[in-house]
């Protein structure tokens, strides 16, 4: 038997994953800038590296962590800081809803820990790829998901031991590179009139709640309106026939 | 810094981030158990595709459309690249004008 280096399927495998890392490394460059002022932030509120390590890996969601960190005081507020998580998180269950019938292919580890660690961004990108035909495999998806882990918590205690390496990330425009990025998703999952309504409804929902609500209820209040307005607009014959223009 | 005081690790704090971690997990898995072993159709499918616009519009509607006029005005600009550029360049494009803008306007 000929010794082949790598099998088709390891090296479909190695292209996969490197598409998915192609695919997240725009919002992966503009998250390590948010991990090291996450890290900053929380040394200025006296918790340690480890603390944030450990609050980085296991927790691993940055809007949450924000909020709770700016929270933070001693005695440890546990039950004001972990309800605003909650809160915080609760597109989540949207998200993972949303996301469940594209990854009924993929072996049942591949699928327990995308699900495990999702995140926005690894959804959003996720979510594009599985609705534009092509299909998630498992190589796209771990090529995705494991870099953008490992970035989170290692930038993040970086930032908590060197904390003026980022003052300011707007400075470089960093706080900007999420919503281009997803300005860019929106753009690519839009599909005609019927994301008329749930983009219009999102928006304008999430804007008022902004300014007449302090805090995060906007994220939530403007994706309940925005997939409701889906819903109520949707065809009748909505689940046989769509066009996927 | 000395070598407990980056390993030191307060029962308070523990707590909080452990707490933090249980109900962040929940929040991954229950929409996802809850569709997993169903056949979304008819509405309740419309209403899962319109989902992904409905939260990214969201995450992104207070600095596109509530932050200041650097700020709208890269997010339109993003928009009109990414219909016909690569996702990287419209990003590129997008946080180039936003920091040009935020250059030459006043912050709101």
């Amino acid at each position: 038997m000929r010794d082949t280096p790598s099998s088709p399927a390891a090296a479909s495998f190695a292209s996969e994953a490197r598409r998915g890392l192609i695919d997240i490394l725009p919002l992966l460059l503009g998250a390590v800038p948010f991990a090291m002022l996450c890290g900053a932030l929380a040394a200025q509120k006296g918790l340690s590296p480890a603390e944030l390590g450990l609050m980085s890996a296991a927790v691993y969601a940055g809007g949450a962590q924000f909020i709770a960190i700016e929270m933070w005081a001693s005695p440890t507020p546990v039950l004001a800081v972990v309800a605003t998580t909650l809160l915080v998180n609760a597109r989540h269950v949207l998200m993972g809803a949303a996301i469940a019938p594209h990854l009924r292919h993929l072996p049942g580890p591949v699928r327990a820990l995308y699900i495990t660690i999702l995140t926005d961004e690894s959804w959003a990108v996720g979510m594009r790829r599985a609705t534009r035909g092509v299909g998630l495999s498992p190589g796209y998806v771990l090529g995705m998901i494991v870099p953008f882990y490992l970035q989170w918590p290692a930038a993040g205690v970086i930032g908590c031991l060197f904390g003026g390496l980022v003052r300011d990330p707007a400075r470089i425009g960093a706080d900007f590179v999420f919503t281009a990025v997803f300005l860019c998703l929106v753009v690519g999952l839009w599909r005609g009139r019927h994301s008329t309504a749930p983009v219009l409804a999102a928006a304008a929902s999430a804007t008022l709640v902004h300014l007449a609500v302090p805090g995060v209820w906007y994220i939530f209040a403007g994706a309940l309106a925005g997939t409701l307005a889906g819903a109520l607009t949707a065809p009748r014959t909505a689940g046989e026939t769509r066009d996927d223009g | 810094m000395t070598a407990e005081g980056f390993w030191s690790l307060d029962p308070m704090n523990l707590a909080a981030i452990l707490g933090m971690a249980l109900v962040t997990l929940a929040t991954r898995w229950a929409g996802y158990v809850a569709v997993a072993r169903l056949n979304p159709t008819g509405r309740f499918k419309a209403a899962l595709e319109s989902v992904p616009p409905a939260v990214l519009t969201s995450l992104v509607a207070p600095m596109t459309l509530a932050t200041g006029p650097a700020e709208s005005i890269a997010a339109a600009i993003t928009v009109l690249a990414a219909w016909r550029l690569p996702t990287l360049a419209a990003v590129i494009l997008g946080v180039g004008s936003v920091v040009l803008l935020r250059a030459v306007m006043p912050m709101a």
